[in-house]
């Protein structure tokens, strides 16, 4: 039995049913509607404890008093149960008159700092980033008090970017803001592909993650009508209900690369390089080679299996646009969305793509990434996507050929204000996968690659490891989170004065940057 | 093509105990003893290592070296009375520039010389002081070679130090007039230099030079400090020499191929003293870095001086000015000086000082030097926490890393392990790049990402408001 959300019923999301476009007939129609989706653990993390003492005489006044359901007194119960502590929103209630630690007449309630959330995070997702999102995961509404949801701490980037709100109200009906992102700008005769957030799920392959974090990735896109990726493992079966919601990754490996998987999608993405390991080439271990990751790969099982770097079929713009020119040949209906990283030269590289013919530049910045990358790479090579973003998006309007094109950025996009600057510095939309992770329960702990793999069970396909997680909860998890990503962008552009994410596109002059100086 | 340079790293597993970062908080008197523990369903096994230590019955913070902090067991106890929080023995080791990660990357590389994986993105902070301002460039459809990557592909990490003409000259009769130019061919672009601060004494020395000689570069080390060394690897020592004048060295001159001079009013006289025993011999000089040591860089290369060793402090920053700037802006400065002065292709700068990590050996390059001395974190490899205390004699019981009391075949083989993890780490920044050798990295700035540079071009319009 849980109580964990019993005292904060969740609503229905006030957004619209789902609206599945004439262009996209999802085989299977999941609701996006909001659903308690609790922690999966015994013990929810909080960022406070609440300690009860023996001094307890139960007398279940916290229970009447605390608004968040820290304190549950089931009727007929003698005593009152442990704190569920995660809910509690720390010394701010001091300031309330529902204080629990002062109204406690026998003085048996305490208030500390959990001492596990000094172990979690980091500068780039701090531990209230972590929380949030999992509270965003549970409930489907950011928190409402005592953790910061918006931004991290790493002192640079997004972190010092804020946005410019008018001191006044602007007159922007919440309702009829639009969230809506259509994908092909090229006027090339393929079919449009609208999706109703400017954001979807990266590719994460079959073997570096577990069937019911794919499958579910893929639910959460078909009730948000957007979509998820394969990465490089393959087309496993079970996402074939979801094929309008699927992007088939070409990658250098060719890993699992066939003509009836890049037939069955509306998206095909080409990936020249990723953010976590920018100009290095993939390696799935030996131990995630599992056979069933091997048979999707058409490999042996337990053996290495490098991805190389680069493709080594192209040596230029022409040769890339062969490989687009092959896709589309194979694939009447589909879009073309090239990624790459973010070089000194990316504005160049992403004009390069477009005259190759890609619908969509998909840069993807060196801070992001899900899987195992060295961690040389990972610090140090290529820039991080917010310069990029602004970089190319500058180069591409000084090329007037902005509008010809969709830009999706991702690496390292945490929150729905990140995705909010990103759109004002210029991109159309972005691409999210550690998010995700974290919405599933993901602490960072960086051990996606070791061993067994992921511990909680998201980035593993060993079979006992993999069931700590069900496609259920999953889903409802990711469905939750992209709720409340709305609807905190629907604040912001609210407040912003901006009714849509295409008039939002561009406008940094909506945000300011504090410059941060380096000092030992 | 010649044989391609590998360091075979053999597993080697630190005397000292790692500090992990990671320790639990417990309180015991709750736990029910329920048959449902957490401790034993670790997926790392933590807790039963763990058990095999003895534990400081003071401590609040039990350390658990091998905890990486999933939570899973924080979530799943029982009663609920399990944490794990930050060890503060980890928090306490180094300082600011020396962080502890730093320490606790280092030891991992040493312990099997493996390249440091990990998963779930990059976790530090957007940017940084010195180096880590700096961000490497890469390319889409360039590698240094077709090969694949992965073992099959050549690039070369090799440095040449020593006098560089520009061109030969010779008699009409076809003599090469002028002396023949003698080079050291490096296969890797670092030196092992002395640690900044007095540690351990004799032995220290000698394990730097064997894992020099391991690895055929070179170790600077006093000749004081070296007696007794084998022969054999006396081609892989550059002795220093001070004000002492050439005496301690003068046997040694004509075993070794390079020799550095501590920068001084005699130091043209000593290196001409020096190659008249020893005619191959390189001469180097040792500065301290300044922007300003561009100026005594050209007057000693019209002496005849061409290899300068620039030392920073233990935090890659300027020694003896009033504002001291990092490594990283000192260096542009002088690279640019001496290539405006049109001499830096004759000139090897070898910079050293603040070199933590293998990054920060590409950028060093990347700025202007043609490699880099390694210091402070050999000793790192060792088991330092760079807490300096070996300084007074009452504190060389405590040092962690018992440096004075080493075993060399240990150590070196510790030193060996972090330099092949360095070397490797090298390879990937390079392949990235698609640049097929590390002498084409020097000063190669259009290659590489300055914050302030990139901060400009791409928020220009927002910092303006």
């Amino acid at each position: 039995m849980t109580f964990s959300l019993a005292s904060s019923p969740v609503q229905p999301a006030a957004v619209p049913a789902q609206s599945v476009s004439a262009d996209a007939e999802p085989d299977i129609v999941v609701s996006r509607q909001v659903r308690p989706a609790p922690d999966r653990y015994r013990n929810a993390l909080g960022k406070y404890k609440i300690n009860r003492s023996a001094d307890c005489v139960a007398c279940g006044e916290c229970a009447r008093l605390c608004p968040q359901g820290v304190h549950v007194k089931p009727d007929g119960y003698t005593f009152t149960l442990r704190p569920l502590d995660h809910l509690c929103i720390g010394p701010d209630c001091a300031k309330t008159d529902h204080f629990c630690v002062a109204k406690c007449k026998q003085k048996a309630l305490s208030l500390m700092r959990n001492p596990s959330v000094d172990a979690m995070g980091d500068p780039r997702w701090t531990a209230d980033l972590i929380l949030s999102t999992w509270h965003m995961a549970a409930t489907g509404h950011v928190p409402s008090a005592g953790l910061e949801y918006r931004h991290g701490e790493s002192g640079g980037g997004f972190d010092r970017m804020d946005f410019n709100f008018p001191a006044a109200p602007t007159k922007v009906d919440p309702a009829k803001v639009d969230t809506t992102l259509a994908l092909n700008r090229r006027n090339d005769g393929r079919p449009q592909v609208n999706i109703d957030l400017p954001v979807y799920g990266g590719g994460m392959s079959f073997g570096s993650v577990s069937i019911h974090t794919i499958v579910a990735k893929a639910r959460a896109a078909t009730a948000w009508n957007t979509f998820t990726c394969t990465g490089e493992g393959g087309y496993p079966d079970r996402l074939k209900p979801y094929d309008e919601h699927v992007i088939t990754q070409v990658a250098t490996g060719l890993f699992g690369v066939r003509e009836d998987t890049i037939q069955r999608v509306r998206i095909v993405e080409f990936k020249y390089a990723q953010g976590a390991k920018p100009g290095l080439g993939g390696h799935l271990l030996g131990d995630k080679n599992t056979p069933a990751v091997a048979r999707m790969r058409e490999a042996i099982a337990g053996n290495a299996l490098f991805s190389p770097f680069p493709f080594h079929s192209v040596y230029s713009v022409e040769d890339h646009k062969k490989h687009l020119d092959w896709i589309k040949e194979v694939n009447s209906r589909a879009l073309v969305s090239v990624k790459v990283s973010t070089p000194t030269d990316v504005d160049m590289v992403a004009v390069g793509s477009y005259y190759a013919g890609a619908h969509i530049i998909h840069l993807d910045g060196s801070y992001g990434g899900t899987g195992a990358a060295p961690d040389i790479a990972k610090k140090n090579i290529a820039m991080p996507i917010e310069y990029a973003i602004a970089k190319v998006h500058k180069f591409l309007v000084a090329e007037g050929i902005r509008d010809s094109v969709t830009l999706i950025v991702s690496g390292g996009l945490r929150t729905a204000d990140d995705v909010m600057k990103s759109v004002a510095l210029g991109a159309d939309g972005v691409v999210i996968g550690t998010a995700d992770m974290v919405a599933l329960g993901c602490v960072r702990c960086a051990l996606c690659e070791s061993g067994r793999g992921c511990p909680r069970g998201i980035a593993s396909t060993d079979p006992e490891l993999m069931m700590l997680m069900s496609l259920e909860w999953a889903t409802q998890r990711l469905i939750n989170m992209l709720n409340a990503w709305r609807e905190r962008m629907v604040e912001v552009m609210v407040r912003l004065g901006v009714p849509s994410v295409k008039d939002l596109r561009g406008r940094s002059d909506l945000l300011t940057y504090a410059r941060a100086e380096d000092a030992l | 093509m010649s044989e391609k340079y590998h360091i075979k790293p053999v597993p080697t597993q630190g005397r000292f105990r790692h500090v992990g970062k990671y320790g639990s908080v417990d309180w015991r008197e709750d736990c029910a003893r329920c048959s449902n523990c957490v401790k034993p369903r670790c997926v790392f096994d933590t807790y039963r290592k763990e058990a095999a230590y003895n534990r400081d019955p003071q401590t609040s913070i039990v350390p658990l070296s091998e905890c990486r902090a999933c939570l899973s067991c924080v979530q799943g106890c029982t009663k609920g009375i399990l944490a794990i929080s930050i060890n503060p023995e980890y928090l306490a080791m180094g300082d600011e520039y020396w962080k502890p990660d730093i320490m606790a990357t280092t030891w991992n590389q040493a312990d099997a010389g493996r390249v440091p994986v990990s998963g779930a993105g990059y976790r530090g902070r957007f940017h940084g002081f010195g180096f880590d301002s700096i961000w490497t460039d890469m390319s889409e459809i360039v590698r240094p070679t077709r090969d694949g990557i992965h073992g099959r592909e050549y690039i070369s990490t090799s440095v040449d130090i020593g006098p560089k003409p520009m061109r030969l000259s010779f008699s009409n009769d076809g003599k090469l007039l002028g002396e023949p130019s003698s080079l050291i061919d490096l296969p890797l672009p670092l030196i092992l230099d002395v640690p900044a601060w007095q540690v351990g004494g004799q032995g220290l020395a000698r394990v730097r030079l064997t894992t020099a000689a391991k690895l055929k570069t070179l170790a600077v080390a006093r000749a004081a400090d070296v007696t007794g060394a084998p022969a054999a690897e006396m081609p892989f020592l550059i002795p220093l020499v001070g004000g002492e004048g050439l005496g301690s060295i003068e046997k040694l001159l004509p075993q070794v191929r390079m020799v550095e001079f501590e920068d001084g009013a005699e130091v043209s006289a000593l290196a001409s003293q020096a190659k008249a025993t020893n005619p191959k011999l390189v001469i180097a000089v040792r500065l301290p870095m300044q922007g300003a040591a561009a100026e005594r860089i050209l007057q000693l290369s019209q002496a005849g001086v061409k290899v300068f060793h620039l030392c920073a402090d233990l935090h890659g920053c300027e020694v003896g000015v009033d504002k001291p700037r990092h490594i990283k802006d000192a260096m542009r400065e002088i690279h640019g000086r001496l290539v405006k002065a049109g001499v830096r292709d004759t000139i090897t700068l070898i910079v050293g000082g603040g070199i933590a990590l293998p990054e920060h050996m590409a950028k060093a390059i990347l700025c202007g030097a043609d490699l880099v001395a390694v210091d402070t974190a050999l000793l790192v490899a060792l088991g330092c926490r760079v807490c300096r205390g070996v300084q007074d004699a009452d504190h060389q019981e405590h040092c962690p890393a018992e440096a004075p009391k080493l075993e060399s075949a240990y150590a070196v083989q510790r030193m060996v392990n972090l330099m092949a993890a360095w070397h490797s780490q090298l390879l990937e920044v390079l392949g990235a790049m698609g640049i097929r050798e590390v002498r084409r990295l020097r000063g190669e700035v259009g290659r590489a990402i300055f914050k302030e540079d990139v901060e400009r071009e791409a928020f220009g319009d927002l910092l303006s408001r």
